[in-house]
Protein backbone atom coordinates (compact mmCIF):
# COMPACT_ATOMS: atom_id res chain seq x y z
CA UNK A 1 0.00 0.00 0.00
CA UNK A 2 2.91 2.64 0.86
CA UNK A 3 4.15 2.02 -1.96
CA UNK A 4 1.84 2.20 -4.54
CA UNK A 5 0.92 5.64 -3.00
CA UNK A 6 4.17 6.74 -3.42
CA UNK A 7 4.24 5.60 -6.87
CA UNK A 8 1.10 8.20 -7.15
CA UNK A 9 3.03 11.04 -5.72
CA UNK A 10 5.65 10.47 -8.41
CA UNK A 11 3.05 10.59 -11.13
CA UNK A 12 1.23 13.53 -9.93
CA UNK A 13 4.90 15.37 -9.26
CA UNK A 14 5.86 14.25 -13.38
CA UNK A 15 2.94 15.64 -14.88
CA UNK A 16 2.69 18.91 -12.66
CA UNK A 17 6.47 19.14 -14.15
CA UNK A 18 5.80 18.14 -17.81
CA UNK A 19 2.56 21.34 -17.06
CA UNK A 20 4.84 23.50 -16.21
CA UNK A 21 7.13 22.57 -18.77
CA UNK A 22 4.27 23.24 -20.91
CA UNK A 23 3.28 26.50 -19.51
CA UNK A 24 6.90 27.74 -20.08
CA UNK A 25 7.22 27.10 -23.36
CA UNK A 26 3.34 28.53 -24.35
CA UNK A 27 4.29 31.66 -22.32
CA UNK A 28 7.72 32.11 -24.56
CA UNK A 29 5.91 31.50 -27.44
CA UNK A 30 2.28 33.21 -27.04
CA UNK A 31 1.02 29.30 -27.92
CA UNK A 32 -2.35 28.89 -26.44
CA UNK A 33 -2.83 25.35 -26.01
CA UNK A 34 -0.02 23.39 -26.19
CA UNK A 35 -1.38 20.22 -24.28
CA UNK A 36 -3.19 19.12 -27.35
CA UNK A 37 -1.08 19.91 -30.03
CA UNK A 38 2.42 18.27 -30.75
CA UNK A 39 5.42 19.11 -32.40
CA UNK A 40 7.93 15.86 -32.59
CA UNK A 41 5.39 13.68 -31.27
CA UNK A 42 7.86 10.84 -30.67
CA UNK A 43 9.56 12.67 -28.18
CA UNK A 44 6.36 13.24 -26.08
CA UNK A 45 5.48 10.67 -23.25
CA UNK A 46 1.79 9.24 -24.28
CA UNK A 47 0.65 10.18 -20.48
CA UNK A 48 1.97 14.01 -21.25
CA UNK A 49 -1.36 14.34 -23.62
CA UNK A 50 -3.89 11.56 -22.21
CA UNK A 51 -6.83 13.41 -20.63
CA UNK A 52 -10.26 12.64 -19.30
CA UNK A 53 -10.70 15.55 -17.90
CA UNK A 54 -13.80 17.81 -20.43
CA UNK A 55 -12.59 20.91 -18.47
CA UNK A 56 -9.28 20.76 -21.25
CA UNK A 57 -11.31 21.30 -23.87
CA UNK A 58 -11.24 25.22 -23.68
CA UNK A 59 -14.47 27.16 -24.15
CA UNK A 60 -17.06 23.35 -24.32
CA UNK A 61 -19.36 22.30 -21.60
CA UNK A 62 -17.73 20.29 -19.05
CA UNK A 63 -20.61 17.27 -19.91
CA UNK A 64 -19.17 16.84 -23.15
CA UNK A 65 -17.85 12.94 -23.71
CA UNK A 66 -14.71 13.53 -24.69
CA UNK A 67 -13.79 10.47 -27.02
CA UNK A 68 -10.18 11.15 -27.94
CA UNK A 69 -7.68 13.83 -26.52
CA UNK A 70 -5.27 13.91 -29.91
CA UNK A 71 -7.64 14.65 -32.21
CA UNK A 72 -9.71 16.30 -30.41
CA UNK A 73 -13.05 14.60 -30.70
CA UNK A 74 -16.24 15.03 -28.13
CA UNK A 75 -19.63 14.86 -28.42
CA UNK A 76 -22.60 16.35 -26.33
CA UNK A 77 -25.03 13.93 -24.58
CA UNK A 78 -28.77 14.16 -26.27
CA UNK A 79 -30.28 16.37 -23.10
CA UNK A 80 -27.44 19.34 -23.47
CA UNK A 81 -28.75 20.06 -27.16
CA UNK A 82 -32.08 21.25 -26.20
CA UNK A 83 -31.87 24.96 -27.25
CA UNK A 84 -32.90 25.26 -30.96
CA UNK A 85 -29.81 27.23 -31.52
CA UNK A 86 -26.65 25.22 -30.50
CA UNK A 87 -24.47 27.58 -28.44
CA UNK A 88 -21.05 27.02 -28.77
CA UNK A 89 -20.08 25.46 -25.99
CA UNK A 90 -22.42 22.40 -26.44
CA UNK A 91 -20.89 22.03 -30.45
CA UNK A 92 -19.72 18.74 -30.38
CA UNK A 93 -15.93 18.60 -31.64
CA UNK A 94 -14.28 16.83 -34.35
CA UNK A 95 -10.52 16.95 -35.60
CA UNK A 96 -8.44 14.84 -37.62
CA UNK A 97 -5.22 16.96 -37.30
CA UNK A 98 -3.68 18.87 -34.38
CA UNK A 99 -5.82 22.60 -33.94
CA UNK A 100 -3.93 25.29 -35.35
CA UNK A 101 -1.17 27.04 -32.70
CA UNK A 102 -1.56 30.75 -33.87
CA UNK A 103 -4.13 32.52 -35.53
CA UNK A 104 -3.20 36.21 -36.81
CA UNK A 105 -6.73 37.23 -38.01
CA UNK A 106 -5.22 40.09 -39.75
CA UNK A 107 -2.67 38.12 -41.71
CA UNK A 108 -5.19 35.39 -42.70
CA UNK A 109 -6.50 35.36 -46.52
CA UNK A 110 -8.26 32.78 -48.23
CA UNK A 111 -7.17 31.51 -52.04
CA UNK A 112 -9.67 30.14 -54.69
CA UNK A 113 -7.50 28.72 -57.03
CA UNK A 114 -7.82 24.95 -59.46
CA UNK A 115 -8.23 23.56 -62.39
CA UNK A 116 -11.46 25.39 -63.02
CA UNK A 117 -11.08 28.46 -61.75
CA UNK A 118 -10.47 31.01 -63.95
CA UNK A 119 -8.22 32.76 -62.29
CA UNK A 120 -6.80 32.29 -59.08
CA UNK A 121 -7.58 35.24 -56.32
CA UNK A 122 -6.28 35.51 -52.45
CA UNK A 123 -8.77 37.65 -50.23
CA UNK A 124 -7.69 39.01 -46.76
CA UNK A 125 -9.91 38.30 -44.18
CA UNK A 126 -10.96 41.90 -43.98
CA UNK A 127 -11.83 41.64 -47.65
CA UNK A 128 -13.68 38.85 -47.38
CA UNK A 129 -16.46 40.26 -45.13
CA UNK A 130 -16.41 43.92 -46.90
CA UNK A 131 -16.88 42.53 -50.42
CA UNK A 132 -19.24 40.19 -50.23
CA UNK A 133 -22.89 40.47 -48.66
CA UNK A 134 -23.17 39.02 -45.55
CA UNK A 135 -25.90 35.84 -44.61
CA UNK A 136 -27.20 34.23 -41.43
CA UNK A 137 -28.33 30.55 -41.78
CA UNK A 138 -29.71 27.61 -38.95
CA UNK A 139 -27.50 24.84 -40.26
CA UNK A 140 -27.00 21.50 -39.10
CA UNK A 141 -23.43 20.14 -38.54
CA UNK A 142 -23.52 16.39 -38.34
CA UNK A 143 -20.57 13.92 -38.29
CA UNK A 144 -21.00 11.28 -40.95
CA UNK A 145 -20.19 8.55 -38.49
CA UNK A 146 -22.23 9.65 -35.66
CA UNK A 147 -24.40 6.64 -34.34
CA UNK A 148 -21.00 4.33 -35.14
CA UNK A 149 -20.89 3.23 -31.61
CA UNK A 150 -23.89 0.66 -32.49
CA UNK A 151 -22.36 -1.21 -35.33
CA UNK A 152 -21.88 -4.89 -34.87
CA UNK A 153 -19.45 -6.13 -35.90
CA UNK A 154 -17.83 -2.47 -34.87
CA UNK A 155 -16.23 0.12 -37.14
CA UNK A 156 -13.22 1.29 -36.26
CA UNK A 157 -13.00 5.36 -35.42
CA UNK A 158 -14.32 7.63 -33.11
CA UNK A 159 -17.33 5.69 -31.24
CA UNK A 160 -19.81 8.18 -31.52
CA UNK A 161 -22.95 7.69 -29.96
CA UNK A 162 -26.10 10.45 -30.76
CA UNK A 163 -24.39 13.51 -30.03
CA UNK A 164 -22.20 14.48 -33.10
CA UNK A 165 -24.99 16.54 -34.26
CA UNK A 166 -25.55 20.81 -33.70
CA UNK A 167 -27.51 23.52 -35.01
CA UNK A 168 -26.04 26.75 -34.72
CA UNK A 169 -26.35 29.96 -36.64
CA UNK A 170 -24.09 30.50 -38.80
CA UNK A 171 -22.65 34.16 -40.48
CA UNK A 172 -20.71 34.55 -43.65
CA UNK A 173 -20.76 35.06 -47.34
CA UNK A 174 -22.09 32.57 -49.99
CA UNK A 175 -19.29 30.56 -51.09
CA UNK A 176 -21.06 31.26 -54.62
CA UNK A 177 -20.80 34.94 -54.46
CA UNK A 178 -16.96 34.23 -53.80
CA UNK A 179 -16.40 31.75 -56.35
CA UNK A 180 -18.32 33.68 -59.24
CA UNK A 181 -16.23 36.70 -57.93
CA UNK A 182 -13.04 34.70 -59.03
CA UNK A 183 -15.02 33.16 -61.88
CA UNK A 184 -15.89 29.42 -62.70
CA UNK A 185 -15.35 27.28 -65.69
CA UNK A 186 -18.02 25.62 -67.16
CA UNK A 187 -16.27 21.76 -66.41
CA UNK A 188 -16.18 22.40 -62.21
CA UNK A 189 -17.24 19.25 -60.90
CA UNK A 190 -16.12 19.16 -57.34
CA UNK A 191 -14.69 22.38 -54.88
CA UNK A 192 -11.80 20.79 -52.22
CA UNK A 193 -10.67 22.69 -49.35
CA UNK A 194 -7.36 23.05 -47.52
CA UNK A 195 -6.93 24.16 -43.87
CA UNK A 196 -4.53 25.40 -41.54
CA UNK A 197 -5.14 22.28 -39.18
CA UNK A 198 -1.89 19.79 -39.36
CA UNK A 199 -1.09 16.39 -39.16
CA UNK A 200 -0.67 14.35 -35.97
CA UNK A 201 2.48 13.07 -36.91
CA UNK A 202 3.74 16.63 -36.79
CA UNK A 203 4.59 16.30 -40.82
CA UNK A 204 4.29 19.68 -42.43
CA UNK A 205 4.32 17.71 -45.41
CA UNK A 206 1.01 15.64 -44.48
CA UNK A 207 -2.27 16.89 -44.68
CA UNK A 208 -4.86 15.51 -41.81
CA UNK A 209 -8.38 15.69 -44.34
CA UNK A 210 -8.85 17.66 -47.24
CA UNK A 211 -12.51 17.02 -48.69
CA UNK A 212 -15.00 19.18 -50.00
CA UNK A 213 -18.97 19.09 -52.17
CA UNK A 214 -19.86 18.63 -55.50
CA UNK A 215 -20.03 21.84 -57.63
CA UNK A 216 -23.97 22.17 -57.52
CA UNK A 217 -23.62 21.73 -53.79
CA UNK A 218 -21.13 24.70 -53.52
CA UNK A 219 -23.55 26.77 -55.73
CA UNK A 220 -26.39 26.49 -52.97
CA UNK A 221 -28.04 29.67 -51.34
CA UNK A 222 -27.03 28.13 -47.65
CA UNK A 223 -22.73 26.85 -48.21
CA UNK A 224 -21.29 29.19 -46.38
CA UNK A 225 -18.03 30.76 -45.71
CA UNK A 226 -18.78 31.19 -41.89
CA UNK A 227 -17.34 33.37 -39.32
CA UNK A 228 -19.25 33.47 -36.97
CA UNK A 229 -21.72 31.11 -34.56
CA UNK A 230 -24.40 32.41 -33.37
CA UNK A 231 -23.30 36.23 -33.87
CA UNK A 232 -19.94 35.31 -31.94
CA UNK A 233 -16.70 34.64 -33.51
CA UNK A 234 -15.64 30.52 -34.09
CA UNK A 235 -14.60 28.62 -30.94
CA UNK A 236 -10.98 27.53 -32.43
CA UNK A 237 -12.05 23.79 -32.33
CA UNK A 238 -15.05 24.15 -34.15
CA UNK A 239 -12.42 26.09 -37.30
CA UNK A 240 -11.86 29.90 -35.97
CA UNK A 241 -11.35 32.14 -38.27
CA UNK A 242 -12.72 30.74 -40.93
CA UNK A 243 -14.76 27.75 -41.83
CA UNK A 244 -17.15 26.08 -45.03
CA UNK A 245 -20.76 25.25 -43.76
CA UNK A 246 -22.70 22.56 -46.41
CA UNK A 247 -25.41 21.53 -43.86
CA UNK A 248 -27.15 18.46 -43.73
CA UNK A 249 -23.78 16.70 -45.02
CA UNK A 250 -21.43 15.14 -43.65
CA UNK A 251 -19.76 17.41 -41.76
CA UNK A 252 -16.26 16.56 -42.90
CA UNK A 253 -16.96 18.50 -45.79
CA UNK A 254 -17.38 21.69 -43.78
CA UNK A 255 -13.57 22.92 -43.65
CA UNK A 256 -12.33 24.08 -40.39
CA UNK A 257 -9.35 26.77 -40.07
CA UNK A 258 -10.50 27.42 -43.88
CA UNK A 259 -7.06 28.97 -46.07
CA UNK A 260 -7.62 27.87 -49.52
CA UNK A 261 -10.40 26.35 -51.53
CA UNK A 262 -9.68 24.43 -55.13
CA UNK A 263 -12.45 24.15 -57.85
CA UNK A 264 -11.65 21.19 -59.41
CA UNK A 265 -12.64 19.65 -62.67
CA UNK A 266 -12.62 16.21 -61.20
CA UNK A 267 -13.89 14.74 -57.43
CA UNK A 268 -11.55 16.21 -55.44
CA UNK A 269 -8.91 13.64 -54.09
CA UNK A 270 -7.51 15.20 -51.01
CA UNK A 271 -7.30 13.05 -48.01
CA UNK A 272 -10.36 11.02 -46.34
CA UNK A 273 -11.71 11.37 -49.70
CA UNK A 274 -10.99 8.16 -50.86
CA UNK A 275 -10.54 4.65 -49.95
CA UNK A 276 -12.58 3.82 -47.30
CA UNK A 277 -13.58 7.30 -45.64
CA UNK A 278 -16.70 8.98 -45.96
CA UNK A 279 -17.84 5.90 -47.96
CA UNK A 280 -20.19 3.22 -48.07
CA UNK A 281 -20.98 0.24 -49.87
CA UNK A 282 -22.32 0.92 -53.48
CA UNK A 283 -25.18 -1.98 -52.86
CA UNK A 284 -26.44 -3.12 -49.51
CA UNK A 285 -24.10 -5.64 -47.63
CA UNK A 286 -24.21 -8.35 -44.91
CA UNK A 287 -22.73 -7.11 -41.80
CA UNK A 288 -18.96 -7.76 -41.82
CA UNK A 289 -18.52 -8.19 -45.26
CA UNK A 290 -15.28 -7.01 -46.60
CA UNK A 291 -16.30 -4.26 -49.35
CA UNK A 292 -13.59 -3.70 -52.06
CA UNK A 293 -12.00 -0.38 -52.11
CA UNK A 294 -13.62 0.42 -55.58
CA UNK A 295 -17.34 -0.61 -54.83
CA UNK A 296 -17.35 2.53 -51.79
CA UNK A 297 -19.43 5.40 -52.63
CA UNK A 298 -18.64 8.91 -51.33
CA UNK A 299 -21.98 9.64 -48.97
CA UNK A 300 -23.51 13.08 -50.18
CA UNK A 301 -26.77 14.13 -48.22
CA UNK A 302 -27.50 12.77 -44.44
CA UNK A 303 -30.57 10.83 -43.75
CA UNK A 304 -33.24 11.24 -41.88
CA UNK A 305 -32.75 11.56 -38.00
CA UNK A 306 -34.26 12.80 -34.82
CA UNK A 307 -33.23 13.00 -31.00
CA UNK A 308 -34.95 13.65 -28.58
CA UNK A 309 -33.63 16.25 -25.84
CA UNK A 310 -35.76 16.49 -22.86
CA UNK A 311 -36.03 14.71 -20.65
CA UNK A 312 -32.56 13.30 -20.20
CA UNK A 313 -32.41 9.24 -20.37
CA UNK A 314 -33.12 7.90 -16.74
CA UNK A 315 -36.21 9.75 -15.62
CA UNK A 316 -38.91 8.67 -12.95
CA UNK A 317 -42.33 9.93 -13.11
CA UNK A 318 -44.38 9.28 -9.97
CA UNK A 319 -47.86 7.94 -11.18
CA UNK A 320 -50.09 9.10 -14.15
CA UNK A 321 -48.23 12.32 -13.74
CA UNK A 322 -47.90 13.88 -18.01
CA UNK A 323 -44.80 15.34 -18.95
CA UNK A 324 -43.29 17.14 -22.26
CA UNK A 325 -41.02 15.20 -24.43
CA UNK A 326 -39.58 17.06 -27.30
CA UNK A 327 -36.36 17.43 -29.04
CA UNK A 328 -34.93 18.00 -32.84
CA UNK A 329 -35.36 16.26 -36.40
CA UNK A 330 -33.61 17.41 -39.64
CA UNK A 331 -33.46 15.22 -42.73
CA UNK A 332 -30.18 16.42 -45.03
CA UNK A 333 -31.44 18.41 -47.95
CA UNK A 334 -34.75 17.82 -47.35
CA UNK A 335 -37.44 18.57 -44.48
CA UNK A 336 -39.39 17.08 -42.15
CA UNK A 337 -42.69 16.51 -42.60
CA UNK A 338 -44.10 14.55 -39.78
CA UNK A 339 -42.55 13.16 -36.11
CA UNK A 340 -44.43 10.48 -33.93
CA UNK A 341 -43.29 8.77 -30.12
CA UNK A 342 -43.94 5.78 -29.32
CA UNK A 343 -43.92 3.61 -25.64
CA UNK A 344 -44.19 0.28 -26.66
CA UNK A 345 -41.06 -0.35 -28.75
CA UNK A 346 -42.82 0.88 -31.84
CA UNK A 347 -46.19 -1.32 -31.48
CA UNK A 348 -47.87 2.25 -31.67
CA UNK A 349 -46.87 6.06 -32.56
CA UNK A 350 -48.16 8.98 -31.21
CA UNK A 351 -47.61 12.19 -34.12
CA UNK A 352 -46.42 15.16 -32.00
CA UNK A 353 -46.41 18.46 -32.84
CA UNK A 354 -44.02 20.00 -35.43
CA UNK A 355 -42.24 23.66 -36.21
CA UNK A 356 -41.29 24.30 -39.05
CA UNK A 357 -37.64 25.07 -40.38
CA UNK A 358 -35.47 28.43 -39.82
CA UNK A 359 -34.60 27.61 -43.05
CA UNK A 360 -33.18 24.52 -45.90
CA UNK A 361 -30.79 22.54 -43.89
CA UNK A 362 -31.85 23.73 -40.59
CA UNK A 363 -33.50 21.25 -38.08
CA UNK A 364 -37.19 21.38 -36.64
CA UNK A 365 -38.53 21.27 -33.04
CA UNK A 366 -40.77 18.24 -32.11
CA UNK A 367 -42.99 18.03 -28.73
CA UNK A 368 -45.52 15.92 -26.80
CA UNK A 369 -47.32 15.33 -24.09
CA UNK A 370 -46.80 11.33 -22.57
CA UNK A 371 -48.35 9.56 -19.70
CA UNK A 372 -46.92 6.51 -19.18
CA UNK A 373 -49.64 4.14 -19.18
CA UNK A 374 -48.28 1.67 -16.45
CA UNK A 375 -46.33 1.24 -13.61
CA UNK A 376 -42.52 -0.32 -14.84
CA UNK A 377 -40.23 0.70 -16.95
CA UNK A 378 -40.56 2.24 -20.19
CA UNK A 379 -38.70 3.22 -23.40
CA UNK A 380 -40.27 6.83 -25.45
CA UNK A 381 -38.40 5.97 -28.88
CA UNK A 382 -38.63 9.20 -31.16
CA UNK A 383 -39.16 8.51 -35.21
CA UNK A 384 -39.21 11.10 -37.98
CA UNK A 385 -40.42 11.09 -41.59
CA UNK A 386 -39.11 13.44 -43.94
CA UNK A 387 -40.87 15.06 -47.13
CA UNK A 388 -40.60 12.22 -49.36
CA UNK A 389 -41.85 9.70 -46.90
CA UNK A 390 -38.93 8.19 -45.51
CA UNK A 391 -38.94 7.21 -41.81
CA UNK A 392 -36.05 6.41 -39.51
CA UNK A 393 -35.73 2.99 -39.40
CA UNK A 394 -36.01 1.00 -35.33
CA UNK A 395 -32.24 -0.90 -35.59
CA UNK A 396 -29.04 -0.04 -37.15
CA UNK A 397 -29.68 0.54 -40.85
CA UNK A 398 -27.11 -0.78 -43.66
CA UNK A 399 -24.45 -1.94 -42.30
CA UNK A 400 -21.34 0.25 -43.74
CA UNK A 401 -17.59 -1.27 -43.04
CA UNK A 402 -16.46 2.22 -41.72
CA UNK A 403 -19.87 2.69 -39.29
CA UNK A 404 -21.22 5.91 -41.11
CA UNK A 405 -25.06 7.01 -41.66
CA UNK A 406 -26.41 4.82 -38.58
CA UNK A 407 -30.16 6.78 -38.08
CA UNK A 408 -32.06 4.51 -35.85
CA UNK A 409 -34.55 5.89 -33.94
CA UNK A 410 -33.04 7.28 -30.22
CA UNK A 411 -34.67 6.43 -26.89
CA UNK A 412 -34.51 7.04 -23.91
CA UNK A 413 -35.50 5.10 -20.52
CA UNK A 414 -38.12 6.09 -18.40
CA UNK A 415 -40.03 4.32 -15.50
CA UNK A 416 -43.40 4.92 -13.79
CA UNK A 417 -43.22 4.66 -10.09
CA UNK B 1 16.65 57.36 -26.11
CA UNK B 2 19.10 54.89 -27.96
CA UNK B 3 20.56 53.52 -25.12
CA UNK B 4 16.96 53.03 -23.02
CA UNK B 5 15.52 51.15 -26.24
CA UNK B 6 18.90 49.15 -25.73
CA UNK B 7 18.63 47.97 -22.41
CA UNK B 8 14.92 47.16 -22.66
CA UNK B 9 15.67 45.41 -25.34
CA UNK B 10 18.18 43.38 -23.13
CA UNK B 11 16.16 43.15 -20.25
CA UNK B 12 13.30 41.52 -22.39
CA UNK B 13 16.17 39.20 -24.17
CA UNK B 14 17.39 38.42 -20.60
CA UNK B 15 13.26 37.25 -19.54
CA UNK B 16 12.82 35.32 -22.46
CA UNK B 17 16.27 33.55 -21.04
CA UNK B 18 14.85 33.00 -17.80
CA UNK B 19 11.89 31.57 -18.94
CA UNK B 20 13.92 29.28 -20.53
CA UNK B 21 15.87 28.20 -17.57
CA UNK B 22 13.76 25.90 -15.65
CA UNK B 23 12.37 24.31 -19.45
CA UNK B 24 16.01 23.65 -20.10
CA UNK B 25 17.30 22.15 -16.36
CA UNK B 26 14.42 20.45 -15.27
CA UNK B 27 12.19 19.67 -18.40
CA UNK B 28 14.35 19.09 -21.21
CA UNK B 29 15.73 16.03 -20.58
CA UNK B 30 12.04 14.56 -19.88
CA UNK B 31 10.51 15.68 -23.11
CA UNK B 32 13.30 14.24 -25.42
CA UNK B 33 13.80 10.84 -25.47
CA UNK B 34 17.04 8.93 -24.42
CA UNK B 35 18.03 6.63 -27.13
CA UNK B 36 14.44 7.81 -28.63
CA UNK B 37 11.59 6.09 -26.29
CA UNK B 38 11.06 8.68 -23.51
CA UNK B 39 8.16 6.27 -22.76
CA UNK B 40 10.13 3.47 -22.09
CA UNK B 41 12.21 5.23 -19.61
CA UNK B 42 9.15 6.22 -17.66
CA UNK B 43 7.46 2.79 -17.70
CA UNK B 44 10.63 0.84 -16.18
CA UNK B 45 11.14 3.99 -13.70
CA UNK B 46 7.54 2.92 -12.11
CA UNK B 47 5.88 -0.45 -11.58
CA UNK B 48 2.35 -0.66 -13.51
CA UNK B 49 -0.28 0.82 -10.95
CA UNK B 50 -3.25 -1.18 -12.03
CA UNK B 51 -7.04 -0.67 -10.61
CA UNK B 52 -9.76 -2.65 -12.23
CA UNK B 53 -7.21 -4.55 -14.90
CA UNK B 54 -6.48 -0.97 -16.19
CA UNK B 55 -3.22 0.24 -16.71
CA UNK B 56 -3.96 3.96 -14.47
CA UNK B 57 -1.28 6.03 -16.47
CA UNK B 58 -2.17 4.50 -20.26
CA UNK B 59 -5.76 3.63 -19.62
CA UNK B 60 -5.03 0.55 -21.14
CA UNK B 61 -5.61 -2.91 -20.11
CA UNK B 62 -3.27 -4.50 -17.97
CA UNK B 63 -1.35 -7.32 -20.10
CA UNK B 64 1.41 -8.39 -21.66
CA UNK B 65 2.25 -5.60 -24.67
CA UNK B 66 0.49 -3.15 -23.46
CA UNK B 67 3.90 -0.75 -23.27
CA UNK B 68 4.32 -1.82 -26.77
CA UNK B 69 1.19 -0.15 -27.66
CA UNK B 70 1.53 2.78 -25.17
CA UNK B 71 4.71 3.68 -26.78
CA UNK B 72 3.57 2.76 -30.47
CA UNK B 73 -0.08 3.99 -30.55
CA UNK B 74 0.13 6.47 -28.50
CA UNK B 75 2.97 8.33 -29.89
CA UNK B 76 0.46 10.43 -32.44
CA UNK B 77 -3.14 9.75 -30.97
CA UNK B 78 -4.74 9.28 -27.66
CA UNK B 79 -4.96 5.81 -26.33
CA UNK B 80 -8.91 6.84 -25.86
CA UNK B 81 -8.95 5.73 -29.88
CA UNK B 82 -7.72 2.39 -28.69
CA UNK B 83 -9.58 1.53 -26.01
CA UNK B 84 -12.99 2.39 -27.61
CA UNK B 85 -12.51 0.54 -30.27
CA UNK B 86 -12.88 -3.44 -30.67
CA UNK B 87 -11.56 -5.73 -33.57
CA UNK B 88 -10.18 -9.03 -34.79
CA UNK B 89 -7.18 -9.80 -35.01
CA UNK B 90 -7.23 -9.46 -38.97
CA UNK B 91 -8.98 -5.84 -37.93
CA UNK B 92 -6.71 -4.70 -35.90
CA UNK B 93 -3.80 -5.69 -39.22
CA UNK B 94 -5.75 -3.52 -41.40
CA UNK B 95 -6.06 -0.81 -39.08
CA UNK B 96 -2.26 -1.09 -38.69
CA UNK B 97 -2.17 -1.42 -42.34
CA UNK B 98 -3.91 1.77 -43.05
CA UNK B 99 -1.74 4.16 -40.71
CA UNK B 100 1.15 2.68 -42.43
CA UNK B 101 0.18 3.63 -45.52
CA UNK B 102 -1.38 6.95 -44.99
CA UNK B 103 -1.03 8.27 -41.33
CA UNK B 104 3.07 7.81 -41.06
CA UNK B 105 3.04 4.67 -38.87
CA UNK B 106 6.38 2.80 -38.65
CA UNK B 107 7.27 -0.61 -38.99
CA UNK B 108 6.95 -2.05 -36.33
CA UNK B 109 9.17 -5.40 -36.59
CA UNK B 110 9.21 -8.02 -34.06
CA UNK B 111 6.75 -5.84 -31.79
CA UNK B 112 3.92 -5.90 -34.31
CA UNK B 113 2.98 -9.87 -33.43
CA UNK B 114 3.00 -9.29 -29.46
CA UNK B 115 1.26 -5.56 -30.20
CA UNK B 116 -1.61 -8.07 -32.01
CA UNK B 117 -1.97 -10.73 -29.58
CA UNK B 118 -2.46 -7.93 -26.97
CA UNK B 119 -5.09 -5.83 -29.01
CA UNK B 120 -6.90 -8.86 -30.70
CA UNK B 121 -7.17 -10.96 -26.84
CA UNK B 122 -7.95 -7.66 -24.94
CA UNK B 123 -9.71 -5.54 -27.50
CA UNK B 124 -12.23 -7.89 -28.97
CA UNK B 125 -15.10 -7.72 -30.65
CA UNK B 126 -18.28 -8.28 -28.98
CA UNK B 127 -21.66 -9.58 -30.68
CA UNK B 128 -24.07 -7.19 -29.66
CA UNK B 129 -26.95 -7.55 -32.53
CA UNK B 130 -28.86 -4.83 -33.91
CA UNK B 131 -29.84 -2.48 -31.15
CA UNK B 132 -28.18 -3.53 -27.91
CA UNK B 133 -29.85 -2.86 -24.10
CA UNK B 134 -29.92 0.69 -22.64
CA UNK B 135 -27.48 0.87 -20.32
CA UNK B 136 -25.89 2.51 -17.49
CA UNK B 137 -28.82 4.83 -17.31
CA UNK B 138 -28.40 7.40 -14.42
CA UNK B 139 -32.17 7.40 -12.86
CA UNK B 140 -33.50 10.45 -11.42
CA UNK B 141 -36.66 11.82 -10.45
CA UNK B 142 -37.78 14.06 -12.83
CA UNK B 143 -39.56 17.46 -11.75
CA UNK B 144 -43.10 17.87 -13.21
Amino acid sequence: MENKKKKTTQIDRKSFLLKSAATTVAVAFGANHLFGGSGTSKSKSPSSVKTNSAGKLKGKHEELTILNSKPWNAETPPHLLDDKYTPADRLFVRNNGVVPNEVNIDKWTLTIEGESAKQKKTYTFAELKSKFKHYTYQLTLECGGNGRKEFSPPAKGNQWGVGAIGCPKWTGVRLKDVLNDVGVKSNAVYIGYYGKDTHLTGDPDKIPISRGVPIAKAMEDEALIAWSMNDEDLPLLNGYPLRLIFGGWPASTSGKWLHKISIRDKVHDGPKMEGYSYRVPRHPVAPGTKVPEEDMVIIERLPVKSIITYPKTGAKIKGDKIFEVRGHAWAGDLAIKEVHTSLDFGATWNKCTLDSADNKNAWQQWKTNVKLPQQGYHEVWVRATDTEGTMQPMVLPGWNPKGYLNNACHRIAVERT
Amino acid sequence: MEKIRKKINFLGALYIVTLFIPFAVFVYPMLVPENGEVAEVVEEEEEAEVVNGIEVTSGLIYDDGYKLVATNCGACHSLELVTQNAATREGWIEIIRWMQETQGLWDLGDDESIILDYLSKNYAPKEVGRRPNLENIEWYDLEI
